[in-house]
């Protein structure tokens, strides 16, 4: 009979196969008295010897076959080997206390493992399975015991274990190990990290697999949603052929779009983007064929530290996202803090109404010091890639022009110091506050751009907190007072040759997509995940035929409305 | 004695990687050398010493070295900073 588990998915697709148990020997530690040190210390550094060479192997195989990245932690694993702090404290107590080498060996790495599995930080906890990983190696050599490794599997199998450890991890052949279940470990574990990387399907944090997953039975292991069937019925592995094949089927055609262009079936070219936080965000925006950075939020750069990010460090940072982006346009958005998001270092006055407060491009322009540091940076950055600067919450031309004014003169100071500094640099804003959107006509005489904050335009249009469940109804993307804004946002700034962009959560909605074709939107950001999806749905579209139909969508008279609509043409 | 001081600038802060290759760089000097964060000070030989400091972005190092070559140490410890891309100085 079919019964169900669930865990974490950590990796995605679907595999079907016979459990494979991978069973932790039985490392048991005695504590005994010995007589000779001496041969004692050599047993010790036999084993480790051991361990070294069997590491530099990992090391070796991991760097050909995998990456030299993934075969960085072996590097790690080899200095545990060697390290002062572990082996010294070893060595003397088997001098001094007469134990065995288990003993001391066991002993002095459970201190390290409880120090690291103490810390307040995801990473370092995970760094307490590495010492797990190295002790049990040496331990395996000490008492003579093989320990089973997944290298030597030769049959269609899908894993079963209490945790992989980093060097099980290297050892799986994706040919024979089609998906594997863990009790323990989370996302960020290295057997997460490194299923995903072999694209191999997998749930970690079963907790009771290895208890209720006997050797041989058949598995299904749903790496999409963390479900897992074990000795599942004919009707249910039939269900999640399907799925995989679907699947299946899905990655292909995504793959196939990764570096096509965005357009739609009727040839309308669109820019799909993508939403950062941080340069190390570059990585999946690159896997996922992304055009551009349509909106690179800064303000992660000032958060979780205790003084403002120096010039030199921004300029760090902008350089690393221009380079990565290899000359792809790249809106990056100047500081939006303030309302909900704080800095513990800038001491601001508590607000009745925080997001209709003092903040985003309101307070940098109160704090002209904290902002021209920031642009300078900009412009610094600026000849490694394609910048375009925007300037968030902008509520009136007026205080458009005094950021810009403030850009101009930081961009002048850096010319005549002999600082290179881009000529080609677009300044734009966010249409996120109805004001703005109304007066589109005007702002797109002076502004390169804009790009559309769908979340807070809804939330002044509709004068509805985001955040206050209570009026969580009246969050209505679909609203015709939105889409409305959007067109005259749109329609202005083609009218002065200029584009629009959208960076909110609405670009990568499947409902809004067509509209925002329909409306002539020109680029599209979203989060990294949503691209290929988003590519593949505006390639079936025609950009025409939706432009028909938004006179007929802007006339509707609520969000519902919009809604089936859409869904009646798409369904169609 | 010679030290000097560096702040983190990577987002993970002081991850395996660099400090592996930290570590990995200053074994072979004569030197005592240790680092420094929050008031705790380990040997920068011990790679579990150096992460048991789990040192998080943004924060400051000191690196200090005792010993015949110090110098040679402090400034090789401040290039592997460097080409690791984790601290400016």
């Amino acid at each position: 009979m079919t019964q169900t588990m669930s865990g974490i998915a950590a990796s995605n697709g679907i595999a079907i196969a016979k459990a494979f148990r991978l069973e932790n020997p039985e490392l048991n530690v005695d504590k005994r008295t010995i007589s000779d040190a001496g041969s004692e210390l050599e047993r010790l550094n036999s084993a480790l010897e051991k361990s070294i060479s069997e590491l530099e192997a990992i090391q070796k195989k991991t760097a050909e076959q995998i990456s030299e990245k993934e075969a960085a932690i072996f590097g790690a694993h080899l200095l545990v080997l060697s390290d002062p702090e572990l082996v010294g404290p070893i060595t003397e107590k088997i001098n001094t206390e007469n134990v065995n080498a288990e003993f001391a060996l066991q002993e002095t790495t459970d201190m390290f493992i409880s120090m690291f599995e103490a810390m307040d930080n995801e990473y370092m906890k995970e760094r307490a399975a590495d010492i797990r990983d190295v002790r049990k190696r040496v331990l395996a050599h000490l008492l003579g015991v093989t320990i089973q490794s997944p290298s030597m599997i030769s049959d269609e199998v899908i894993i079963i274990a209490e945790d992989l450890t980093p060097s099980d991890t290297v050892q799986l052949d994706a040919q024979f190990v089609k998906g594997f279940i863990t009790d323990i470990g989370g996302r960020t574990s290295h057997s997460a990290i490194l299923a995903r990387t072999l694209e191999i399907p997998a749930v970690v944090g079963a907790k009771t697999a290895m208890a209720d997953i006997q050797n041989g039975i058949i598995v299904i292991v749903d790496g999409l949603d963390g479900t897992i069937l074990i000795d599942p019925d004919d009707s249910a592995i039939e269900e999640y052929k399907q799925k995989q094949t679907a699947y299946d089927q899905q990655k292909a055609e995504w793959a196939v779009l990764k570096n096509e262009a965005s357009v739609s079936a009727d040839g309308h070219a669109v820019e799909i983007g993508a939403n950062i936080g941080t340069p190390k965000d570059i990585a999946g925006v690159v896997d996922n064929g992304g055009e551009a950075i349509g909106l690179y939020r800064t303000e992660f750069l000032y958060m979780g530290r205790d003084q403002f990010p120096t010039e030199d460090e921004q300029v760090e940072a902008y350089a690393a996202v221009l380079k990565g982006m290899q000359g792809k346009p790249t809106v990056v958005r100047t500081l939006d803090i303030g309302g909900d998001k704080e800095l513990s270092y800038l001491d601001l006055p508590k607000e009745l109404n925080p997001f209709l407060g003092l903040r985003a491009i309101r307070l940098c322009l109160e704090m002209p010091d904290m902002f021209r540091t920031q642009l300078r940076a900009l412009l610094r950055a600026s000849v490694h890639g394609n910048l375009k600067i925007m300037f968030p919450m902008i509520a009136t031309l007026d205080e458009f022009r005094q950021a810009k004014a403030l850009l101009l003169e930081e961009k002048a100071k850096l010319q005549s110091e002999g600082v290179e500094v881009s000529d080609s640099i677009e300044v734009g804003i966010m249409v996120e506050i109805p004001s703005t959107a109304v007066m589109a006509d005007t702002f797109a005489k002076e502004v390169d751009f804009f790009s559309i904050g769908t979340n807070d335009l809804i939330q002044y249009t509709m004068a509805a907190d985001r955040m206050n469940e209570s009026v969580s109804y009246l969050y209505q993307p679909f609203n015709p007072a939105i889409l409305r804004m959007v067109k005259m946002v749109i329609d202005a700034s083609h009218r002065e040759g200029k584009w629009t962009g959208m960076c909110g959560e609405m670009a990568g909605d499947e409902i809004a997509i067509p509209i925002l074709l329909g409306l002539g939107l020109d680029e599209f950001s979203m989060s990294a995940s949503s691209i290929l999806k988003a590519r593949s749905q505006i390639s079936k579209l025609s950009k025409a035929e939706m432009a028909d139909h938004t006179d007929r969508i802007l006339a509707l008279s609520n969000s519902q409305e919009v809604e089936d609509y859409v869904k009646n043409l798409v369904n169609k | 004695m010679v030290e000097k001081q560096f702040t983190i600038t990577d987002e993970a802060g002081m991850h395996a990687r660099p400090a592996s290759a930290l570590v990995g760089a200053v074994s072979k000097f004569k030197s005592d050398i240790t680092i420094e964060h929050n008031g705790k000070k380990v040997n920068l030989k011990s790679i579990l010493g150096v992460m048991s400091l789990g040192v998080p972005s943004g924060s400051v190092v000191t690196i200090a070295a005792d010993g015949e070559d110090e110098n040679e140490a402090i400034e090789k410890a401040a290039d592997v900073m460097q080409t690791e891309g984790i601290s400016t100085q």
